[in-house]
């Protein structure tokens, strides 16, 4: 019946991609939604202009767990622009399930997080 | 159903029929009750019913007060206390015909009643009034750690401001720790506010014990109870607080509707609040003298409509009896709480293992986020609250970021817990918990 919850999201929520910490990352930045009590510690490790590595720990719902595990995918090896390009529908395209209005925090998080952590690698 | 009041040439609204409490009230018959609550009959976009457990954050509206908003906007929507015509006459009397009834749901007398916007604004006027006036560097004001947010910011700010102390009366197994009351009461607090009932625990505190023990260490009370006037009889002058606060939309009344109750010669010393037209006696160009409680405390026009509703909302509160309420909503907390411990695996409860306690109920299942669980019981059709319910230190300090909440009001059912519980039966079907 359910839309939201398909079984890939499921899937990157039980099993996120690019768990964990970065032993030297360049940049870490702490997310977090207050309404929901979502969090992403979001590490990025930047290399020559590009995203080398990236990891995060976060506790969340599954969309926001699911988003962050999906972006991280979808960042790592692109260039630093090519990531600051990056807007909520291309992340809304990612989940590929349609989000409300009310879950949109949730799913934008991860880009929000990893928006921040390039702003504080800048200065 | 209960019905509109008899007009009489001007409209004038009969005073509500006294509290009384029978020792024996009719048991509230939940078909009657539901026939009232015209939203209980509309449809979401799946075609299914409403099950409505989110009473907690506000209330449904029953047709009675509905049709008081709607008569004050459609048939006489003039200010008050102020035209000599027809209409303006007949607003003031439905206006002041609601605190009457306000009054009278919470054994008051009517010019000791308030009108406020909710019970955050009702907490910000005794802060700023009350407190900005009376309070002085050093002086402490003691407050618990189940607080809505609204009992709580008020008072950092001021505490900020005027370099107050603030300390909090821990939890033990969820309820508030007597032991450690009395001794902050022995520091001899100037002012202590705490809630009636959690709005996430449930719990129900022993007010006028803590009111007593409060003013015998000299210290001033202020009762939060937004989630106890709704579910039962609430009796300010049996309670003895100094104030006591609540928010209308909570109580089947409209939002924009909130009461502050305060005794005559506390909000007679106090200086106003907000200030302007309306509250004043007599105003020249440098100076102005007020006008006596409560308009002194109501500046400016107020939402006429919302507390001529909210009057509404008590009548019929009243009429079905809070006594018959408040056995109604027990019988169903203590079926809801067996029946999803026994079927719902896994399922987390929070507040006091037994005793008094309220119609919420907060929980969470085991490796889901509550988001998750709110997002999916939406589509059958069941509301309820996820997040920190306006209380984030006590989730702090139950070690949680989040929890869903199921809480009741007079028109909810076993239907309606038994809904919740298929629906959570779901949640851990999609999540394979």
């Amino acid at each position: 019946m359910d839309d939201l919850y398909r079984d890939y999201i499921l899937e990157h929520y039980r099993r996120p991609h690019n768990a964990g910490t970065l032993e030297h990352p360049s940049v870490s930045y702490e997310g977090f939604n207050p309404l929901c009590g979502d969090r992403i510690n979001m590490m990025l490790e930047i290399a020559d202009g590009t995203i080398a590595d990236v990891a995060f720990v976060g506790s969340g719902c599954a969309i926001s767990q699911a988003s962050a595990s999906l972006l991280t995918d979808e960042i790592k090896g692109k260039t630093v622009e090519q990531v600051a390009a990056l807007r909520p529908d291309d992340v809304l395209d990612l989940l590929g399930v349609e989000i409300s209005p009310a879950r949109l925090k949730c799913a934008l998080l991860s880009l929000d997080t990893v928006s921040r952590a390039l702003e504080q690698a800048e200065h | 159903m209960l019905t509109s009041q008899p007009k009489s040439k001007l409209g004038a609204i009969p005073m509500a029929r006294p509290a009384t409490h029978l020792k024996f009230p009719l048991p509230l018959d939940p078909t009657r009750v539901r026939a009232d609550f015209p939203i209980l009959a509309v449809r979401n976009s799946h075609g299914r019913p409403l099950v409505y457990l989110d009473s907690a954050a506000t209330s449904l509206k029953p047709a009675s007060v509905i049709e008081a908003v709607n008569g004050y906007n459609r048939e006489y929507s003039a200010n008050i206390h102020r035209g000599i015509y027809e209409i303006a006459q007949r607003a003031a009397a439905a206006y002041e015909g609601a605190r009457g009834s306000v009054a009278n749901l919470l054994g008051a007398k009517a010019d000791e009643v308030v009108f406020v916007r909710n019970a955050t604004e009702a907490i910000n006027l005794v802060a700023y009034s009350w407190g900005r006036h009376y309070l002085k560097e050093g002086d402490l004001i003691v407050l618990t750690e189940m607080e809505h947010h609204a009992n709580l910011v008020p008072w950092q700010v001021l505490a900020a401001e005027k370099g107050l102390r603030l300390e909090f009366v821990p939890l033990l197994d969820g309820r508030l720790d007597q032991e450690v009351f009395a001794n902050l009461l022995a520091q001899e607090p100037k002012l202590v506010a705490f809630t009636h009932v959690s709005n996430m625990l449930g719990t129900i505190n022993p007010v006028g014990r803590m009111t007593a023990a409060a003013h015998s260490a000299g210290a001033r009370v202020l009762i939060d109870g937004a989630q106890a006037v709704p579910h039962m009889s609430v009796d300010v002058i049996a309670i003895g607080a100094d104030f006591y606060v609540f928010s209308g939309h909570k109580a089947l009344g409209p939002t924009g509707s909130g009461v502050l109750w305060g005794r005559r010669e506390i909000l007679e010393a106090m200086p106003p609040f907000l200030t302007g037209g309306e509250m004043i006696k007599e105003v020249s160009l440098r100076t102005s003298t007020y006008a006596d409680v409560p308009g002194k405390f109501e500046a400016g026009t107020p939402d006429i409509a919302a507390a001529i509703g909210l009057g509404a909302a008590a009548r019929y509160l009243m009429a079905l009896d809070m006594c018959a309420v408040r056995a109604h909503e027990q019988a169903l907390t203590n079926y809801a709480l067996g029946a999803l411990v026994q079927e719902v695996p896994g399922i987390e409860i929070y507040g006091p293992g037994n005793g008094a306690r309220g119609g919420v109920i907060s929980f969470n299942l085991p490796g889901i986020h509550p988001h998750d669980v709110a997002e999916v019981l939406d589509r059958s059709g069941v509301a309820v609250r996820a997040g920190h319910h306006c209380a984030m230190p006590l989730h702090a300090k139950l070690g949680l970021a989040a929890s869903a909440r199921a809480s009741f009001g007079v028109y909810s059912t076993r239907q309606d817990v038994d809904a919740l519980i298929a629906g959570l039966r779901e949640v851990q079907r999609i999540f394979k918990a």
